[in-house]
């Protein structure tokens, strides 16, 4: 292993973390090296996927010698440290930091989001808080709730800044900042403008990381029961790729977790008409996206072309760098392709009324809510997707109806609209997509089999990754990348006219979908990196790995759309953008 | 005024403070000639010799921190003068600005000088925007000069300097916060480290000093009849700016030798307390600063006698309340500003502030139990032990102090309110 060569060049540190001697590389912090021994110091604003901030001192510890206590997150350990996690003054600080926090907090644990999944809950729950003595100085904030996809509570939030930093470092957007100062102090948008009129894009980032219930998903968890009590309706469901490999999370199994079956047992005990698989969705977005970029390159349409299936970087687009929204592949994403076939084809195959339909989808994200919403999205009135669920509200529908997920039997997605290739599955890992057209595109241009499919240099967690194919005489160069941060970069360079590439694919999140803000609370980069193993392995063990070979895609092409690309394509499979004027511009 | 030196305003009214060659006049810049002919390590050497501390409130040794700004490896270091003045009963700074204003843009050449700076900034706080026109002259005028661009006096060094204002705010005076803050961010405190002597404005390693610790430096090197080392003793060596306010006839900055007596500074420098009332109490440093009784009007002003008695020497402030304010009363007047400054950023001194303010009132309203006082010592415990910057650190130095001092204050009847 790597870290382990790595150590033996670090030095190692020696010091003592209550009395017990240990040994660990320099420029360890103290929260790592109590780790080592199995002691948690307790944090709240400390997240292993971001910069230390150092801002709630909970994991404040005594140091010998020193006249403060040092914070554990932000100190690094010395030759001869001697560290108490456990004296009086540490332990008065932890209840005091605590008690403070309450007194300034809307403490409805029984009705909030976030009951039995708060960090602030469970230390409380630790440190057996009980009776604070100080009185609420909390003041009268109203729940923000102006957009489809995220609702703020600025009276669950401890001001830790995770949100900011997850808004910041990993997005590059800094929609949430601090305003004001000493007990005023608050984390909010520019202006105090409603989250959607600001630069945000609606990722749900923030959600993931915050501790509390001060940032979470819109809940639709009623809509969709509501939908299922209804005799009268035929309630459908897709799950996109990357919830079968999070889902486990919530439920004691090890990240990266295959759970399909499971996940299909609990959606049909959950009383849903048909369990379909977004994958098809993602097979069928392979043929018509891989139909437009080989247009585009024939006919000298708008180059590099850019994947459109991630609406956060579709609203970062629009709002950004509106000037290049014709590089955006008019293709529209996998929910929304499964949700106008779902509304057309299949109520017509079905002899069902298509008012009759309620397509729900479980997504691992909270901006394929906004997605549903966008009029665009459906036809006469009648939207392709009616409510998207995330990870996190599927988990909390499971523990609803009392499942014990771990011990479901498995069981198989429901038919025409389940069956999806291993090109599909891979669409929720960054460069999945991009591996996936590939795979089709080759095969198409060059009218042979593609001997070895998996194409390695889009694979993996970096940031922005590359390649060069030799398709028939010509060189396609494209590139992955993942996160806004990173996005822009690659923007810079197709504003600016300079980009090198032809087909350019990008996710929100990090890792892509796998690492989506809605999955479920906890991920991590670790995390993110076991999904996406997971998700190659399931491409791997299936039978048929690319989309152009799914049977039920060509048949549907046959009896109902023509030609990937036909008339009927464009009007159910495709969109169209437009700028998104900002509120206010910094110039 | 026999307590009264003059070394640090031995300029003060001796020249016209916008113009340059006034300053000449009177030696202006013989301390830069002489430094840049010395090894700079001498120069720290002979600042450490009289054991000359920072003047901005920590106290931290001046010649070993220029010494380790020196050892510092890297590029584009820079020197950065804390003209933030923002303690309260604090207004010495401002007197040196005012009044000798070449002095301290020699200071920060010399600075520059030894620390291999290229670049100085003066962060001055906003109130004293009536300053800037003196400064940015001085500045103009000195670059004019050659004293400050390239090549200065034709040692190869290079140095320029700018003036910022202040944002306004108290904790700018902090050195993570003044340096975002002129960075262009929010003043608020980060973490360290990284330490700003190795990362700090623009990510290049920064020496902070105050206004006084600098201005020392020029008249130590030409201090030919070491004035300076003959005044004081012990840790306490040579003369120091103090400025005097509260209830006393006449407030004002001193100068004064180091060992002077509080008596003195109060009763023969501003003139006694008004109406000869009898004196509550003493804040030292500020309102981060500690408070005594009258009991300490015979101590001599150096930092081991204060810190014996009780208080500390800090910003230089010293506030006098007469009896006619209660102990509670003037502690809440106190926790208000810290009420007011906390960044927030951090949980203890942003939420700390807050309870304490509302024990305080309740003791005041004679509402406050034996558990209250409790619970207000343990906060004030945790804020000064585990706040991220200073601030909340000696937030309540004040208040802990009056525990010590007065008990009978926070003497509140059985556990019942
Ligand atoms: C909240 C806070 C406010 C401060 N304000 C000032 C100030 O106004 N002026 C100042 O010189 N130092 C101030 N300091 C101290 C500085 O951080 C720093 O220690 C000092 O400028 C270093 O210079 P010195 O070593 O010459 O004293 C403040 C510190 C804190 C924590
Ligand atoms: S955020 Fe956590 S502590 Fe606060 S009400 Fe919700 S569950 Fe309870
Ligand atoms: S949803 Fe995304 S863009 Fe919006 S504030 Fe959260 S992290 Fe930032
Ligand atoms: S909203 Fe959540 S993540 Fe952001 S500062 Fe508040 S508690 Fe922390
Ligand atoms: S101690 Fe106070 S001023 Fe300093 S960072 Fe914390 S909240 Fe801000
Ligand atoms: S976890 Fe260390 S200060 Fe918050």
């Amino acid at each position: 292993m790597t870290t382990a060569n790595k150590v033996k060049d670090i030095p190692m540190v020696h010091l003592t973390i209550n009395n017990i001697p240990i040994e660990v590389p320099k420029g360890t912090k103290i929260m790592q090296a109590a780790q080592t021994l199995g002691i948690d110091i307790p944090h709240l604003c400390y997240h292993e996927d971001q910069r230390i901030k150092a801002h709630c001192r909970l994991c404040a510890v005594e140091v010998v010698g020193k006249r403060r206590l040092l914070a554990a997150c932000s100190t690094e350990v010395w030759e001869g440290m001697e560290v108490h996690t456990d004296t009086q003054i540490v332990r008065d600080t932890q209840v005091s930091i605590l008690q403070l926090m309450l007194a300034n907090h809307n403490k409805d644990c029984l009705s909030c989001p976030r009951n039995q999944n708060c960090d602030l809950q469970r230390l409380c729950s630790r440190f057996n808080i009980q009776h604070s003595p100080l009185p609420s100085v909390l003041k009268d904030e109203p729940r923000i709730e102006t957009n489809p996809s995220i609702v703020r509570d600025p009276s669950k939030c401890i001001r830790c800044g995770r949100c900011i930093r997850a808004c910041k470092d990993v997005q590059g957007i800094a929609a949430l900042t601090y305003a004001g100062r000493s007990s005023d102090i608050v984390v909010t948008t520019a202006f105090n403008k409603p989250m959607e009129a600001t630069d945000c894009i609606l990722c749900g980032q923030c959600s993931l990381v915050c501790p509390t219930g001060a940032i979470v998903e819109k809940d639709d968890t009623n809509k969709v029961l509501d939908a299922l009590q209804d005799p009268q309706k035929h309630v459908i469901v897709q799950v996109a790729p990357s919830v079968r490999v999070a889902l486990g999370d919530a439920f004691g199994m090890e990240p990266g977790a295959i759970v399909t079956g499971q996940m299909v047992t609990a959606l049909k005990l959950l009383g849903f008409d048909k369990v379909f698989d977004t994958n098809f969705g993602a097979d069928l977005t392979i043929m018509e996206e891989g139909a437009e970029f080989l247009d585009r390159l024939q006919n000298g349409g708008t180059l590099p072309m850019m994947t459109s299936c991630s609406p956060g970087w579709v609203n970062y687009m629009e709002k950004h760098f509106p000037n290049c929204i014709g590089h955006l592949s008019s293709a529209k994403s996998p929910m929304s392709m499964f949700g106008a076939i779902a509304k057309t084809y299949y109520p017509e195959n079905a002899g069902i009324d298509v008012k009759d339909i309620v397509t729900v989808s479980v997504m691992p994200c909270t901006a394929k809510k906004f997605e549903a919403a966008r009029p665009e999205m459906g036809r006469n009135g009648i939207p392709d997707v009616d409510v998207v669920l995330t990870t996190r509200e599927l988990i909390k529908l499971i523990k609803y109806v009392g499942l014990s997920f771990k011990n479901l039997p498995e069981s198989e997605f429901d038919n025409p609209l389940g069956l999806s290739t291993g090109a599909g599955a891979i669409f929720g890992a960054t460069g999945g997509v991009m591996e996936a057209a590939l795979r089709t595109v080759y095969e198409k241009v060059t009218g042979e089999t593609l001997e070895k499919i998996e194409f390695s240099e889009v694979r993996g967690f970096d940031g922005i990754k590359e390649a060069a194919i030799k398709i028939k005489d010509r060189e396609i160069r494209v590139c992955v990348a993942h996160t806004l941060q990173n996005a822009r970069r690659i923007m810079e360079q197709v504003k600016k006219g300079t980009s090198p590439y032809d087909f350019i694919e990008i996710m929100a999140c990090p890792g892509g979908c796998i690492g989506g803000g809605g999955q479920p609370i906890g991920t991590t980069n670790a995390i993110r990196k076991k999904r996406m193993a997971a998700l190659y392995e399931i491409d791997r063990d299936l039978p048929l790995r690319k989309s152009h070979e799914n049977p039920e895609i060509q048949t549907l092409y046959r009896e109902f759309l023509g030609e990937p690309l036909s008339q009927r394509a464009h009007e159910l499979l495709h969109t169209t953008y437009h700028k998104v004027a900002k509120p206010y511009e910094f110039n | 005024m026999s307590n009264q030196i003059k070394f640090l305003t031995k300029n003060f009214g001796q020249y016209d403070t916008s113009s340059i060659g006034s300053y000449m006049n009177i030696g202006g810049f013989e301390a830069l000639r002489k430094a840049v002919t010395m090894d700079p390590e001498k120069i720290c050497d002979r600042i450490t010799e009289v054991k000359v501390r920072g003047r901005g409130g920590a106290e931290y040794p001046l010649g070993r921190k220029w010494s380790q700004a020196r050892a510092v490896v890297g590029e584009n270091k820079v020197v950065v003068c804390n003209a933030d003045e923002g303690e309260t009963t604090t207004f010495k700074d401002r007197e040196l600005i005012q009044k000798d204003p070449f002095n301290l843009i020699e200071a920060l050449i010399i600075a520059g000088y030894v620390c291999g700076a290229t670049d100085g900034y003066i962060y001055m706080r906003a109130e004293y925007a009536c300053l800037r026109p003196l400064l940015l002259n001085a500045i103009r005028q000195a670059k004019n000069y050659g004293f400050l661009g390239e090549n200065i006096l034709g040692k190869g060094f290079n140095f320029n300097l700018h003036l910022y204002s202040g944002g306004g705010a108290y904790v700018c005076g902090e050195g993570t916060a003044l340096i975002r803050s002129i960075e262009g961010k929010a003043g608020r405190p980060r973490m360290k480290p990284p330490f700003i002597k190795v990362s700090g404005l623009f990510a290049r390693p920064t020496c902070l000093n105050n206004v006084e610790s600098l201005s020392i430096v020029p008249h130590l090197l030409v201090d030919t009849d070491n004035v300076y080392a003959s005044c004081g003793s012990g840790e306490s060596i040579g003369t120091k700016m103090i400025s005097v306010a509260g209830n006393v006839n006449h407030p004002g900055v001193f100068e004064i030798p180091f060992g002077t007596t509080v008596r003195e500074i109060i009763y023969n420098l501003a003139g006694g307390i008004q109406h000869d009332r009898d004196i509550q109490l003493i804040q030292f440093g500020g309102a981060s600063g500690k408070i005594a009784d009258a009991s300490i009007l015979d101590t001599p002003y150096t930092y081991d006698d204060l810190r014996n008695a009780g208080v500390m020497v800090g910003s230089g402030g010293i506030l006098v309340i007469d009896e006619r304010t209660s102990v509670i009363d003037f502690l809440r007047m106190n926790q208000e500003f810290f009420s007011e400054e906390s960044c927030g950023q951090c949980t203890p001194c942003r939420e700390g502030n807050l309870h304490i303010k509302i024990i305080l009132d309740k003791i005041a309203n004679h509402t406050a139990t034996q558990e209250d006082i409790r619970i207000m010592a343990t906060i004030a415990r945790v804020m000064s032990m585990s706040s991220l910057c200073g601030l909340g650190e000696t937030a309540q130095n004040t208040l802990q102090s009056a525990m010590l001092t007065f008990p009978e204050v926070f003497e509140v009847g059985g556990t019942e309110s």
